[in-house]
């Protein structure tokens, strides 16, 4: 087994995700199994090579800097779980 | 006569010289819909009171003897990845059950001409290869009602197979449209990275997520392809190169045009049966008049680990917007983070949840350049193998999968199994190239076989015109 118990309870508090006591030790032998599936990459000596993130040339997007017209504000809200007075309503972030 | 099993261009004719109305096809398509829909589950919602209305708008623009273009009136399904103007775009996803989008897809926008008659079924957000990592429920193969129909384009497949819809869009990040299409015996590509818009295209993984066409046949494909590439200032991903008229593709001609079988598609675990089909599809080609050259993809045995890390680190990435915030599902918590973890752990079903994890690990402090940044550079030897091989050739030929429709439930509890399923069509999207599965017969269970020809960037035109030929000699 090439990562803990421990490891995965960290890699879920990033994700912010939970994981239950009873799930815990499936979720641990599929993700390392799939790590040691991965692992097979180690055998290619990549030193010289370029790393690609997108598979064909491309680059920054330039556009006139023009005011056009953007989602109404309504309308961007109207998926929101909890909203007020034009705004999107979260749990308290600060202490009081 | 039974208007549902026809293709678009028969279709369109029947429309054009008022044999038909559009009403008429819509309502014979959705009451095929409703005969056979119980059994395949190939839609999440289906939106018959728009389809019956657009129709109406059809004619009545037909009776004025205006013009319609080829595939106006005529019925589609479209992913339910692909955000729809009001009308729930859910993923297959709990944590998206009551998104309505404020936008449409440009992909979706470019067709809204055609009848939406609903947003098809797929595994959650795309991560599956059997549309069983749906949240909602299980599409089944028209074919043979115990399988799959593949994933996770597997509802727009299925729609189509099953004659409840006429065409369809799916979305493809390591073969979702292919591999369906190869388990259902129709018709899928996908188009060279850049190509189609993803704008409004719920991200997946970025680097290799594509829109693409799912048809009874490629003069269809080339129908949709033609509607839906271009350039959209929304995508800055999007290609800026210029799109031909596809359908002067259809042509049948493969006089010497030059076809590499790589040896590495041909090894064991293909299934004998799809093999010897997929061999019989070279033979054909030959005598046709190209010429099939044996040659070596090397790293293609690097390819599932090379995507499996990819992508779930993009995904990993793309997903952390949904945090219950500013739209999605939310589950109360004490704070802010609580409300997030909550939401999160509740709404997301287990695949997504376990890329999610795969994704943040490989992209972890320690762990990123052991991971990602390898996975990364392996992509590069991946797309050179490419590259190298057509400066020899103009098309590759393959099988779409190793193996033909399996059993649902058969490998849900084992996802690397389920992963692997993806090595003929993974290293497609590592190097951004354009790609179609064509049906090429059955096995002796009756399940249908598909061959897969990759072409070079931007030249779908070529692909059409092999697949084309092969469709008419088959």
């Amino acid at each position: 087994m090439k990562i803990s118990e421990q490891d995965i309870k960290t890699v879920a508090s990033l994700s912010r995700l939970r994981i239950r006591e009873e799930e815990a030790q499936d979720v641990l032998f599929q993700l390392n199994k799939i790590l040691t599936y991965v692992e097979n990459l180690q055998a290619l000596d990549t030193t010289n090579v370029e790393p690609t993130t997108y598979a064909l040339p491309m680059q920054n997007v330039f556009r006139e800097d023009k005011v056009k017209p953007s989602l109404e504000r309504e309308l961007a809200l109207s998926n929101a779980p909890l909203k007020e007075d034009g705004y999107f309503k979260v749990p308290r972030v600060l202490e009081a | 006569m039974s208007l549902y099993d026809k293709t678009a261009h028969e279709l369109h004719e029947l429309l054009t010289a008022k044999k038909i109305s559009a009403a008429e096809l819509t309502a014979d398509v959705l009451s095929h819909v409703d005969e056979v829909e119980d059994k395949i589950g190939a839609y999440v919602t289906i939106t018959r009171d728009k389809a019956t209305a657009d129709a109406k708008a059809v004619d009545e623009k037909i009776a004025r003897g205006e013009k319609i273009a080829p595939l106006e009136g005529i019925p589609c399904a479209i992913k339910d990845n692909i955000c729809t103007k009001g009308i729930r775009t859910t993923c297959a996803s709990k944590i998206l059950e009551n998104f309505v989008p404020p936008y449409d897809a440009t992909a979706y926008q470019k067709l809204s001409a055609s009848i939406l008659i609903g947003k098809a079924n797929m595994d959650e957000f795309a991560m599956g290869s059997s549309t069983e990592n749906s949240a909602y429920h299980t599409t089944h193969n028209p074919h043979d009602l115990e399988r799959v129909p593949g994933g996770s384009s597997g509802g727009s497949t299925a729609a189509v197979a099953g004659g409840e819809a006429v065409f369809a869009l799916g979305s493809d990040t390591g073969g979702s449209i292919r591999q369906p299409a190869s388990f259902c015996g129709v018709v899928g590509f996908k188009p060279t990275y850049g190509r189609v818009s993803r704008y409004g295209l719920v991200a997946f993984a970025s680097s290799l997520d594509q829109i693409g066409p799912i048809t009874r046949d490629v003069t269809d494909c080339a129908l949709v392809l033609n509607a839906i590439c271009g350039h959209d200032d929304m995508d800055s991903t999007s290609t800026a190169a210029q799109v031909p008229d596809f359908t002067k593709s259809l042509v049948a001609d493969v006089k010497g045009l030059k076809i590499g079988l790589p040896k590495e598609y041909f090894v064991k675990g293909i299934d004998a049966e799809i093999e010897t089909a997929v061999r019989n599809v070279a033979k054909k080609f030959e005598q046709l008049g190209a010429e099939i050259i044996e040659l070596s993809l090397p790293h293609t045995e690097y390819a599932i680990a090379t995507y499996y890390l990819i992508a779930p680190a993009e995904a990993a990435t793309n997903l952390e917007r949904y945090d219950g915030v500013s739209y999605g599902a939310r589950v109360d918590g004490a704070d802010v983070v609580e409300m997030m973890t909550n939401t999160r752990t509740e709404k997301f079903g287990e695949e997504v949840k376990r890329r999610i994890m795969i994704g943040n690990y490989a992209l972890s402090a320690g762990y990123y350049d052991a991971y990602y940044l390898k996975a990364l550079k392996v992509r590069t030897l991946i797309q050179k193998d490419f590259t190298d091989a057509f400066g020899k050739v103009d098309l590759i030929l393959t099988p779409t999968t190793p193996n033909t429709a399996f059993k649902i439930g058969e490998m849900t509890s084992d996802p690397l199994k389920m992963y692997l399923q993806d090595i003929c069509t993974v290293p497609v999207n590592l190097a951004g190239l354009p790609g179609i599965s064509i049906p090429c017969g059955v096995t002796s269970q009756n399940l249908p076989i598909g061959f897969q020809l990759i072409g070079k960037p931007l030249d779908e035109a070529t692909i059409l015109k092999a697949a084309f030929t092969c469709e008419q000699s088959l």
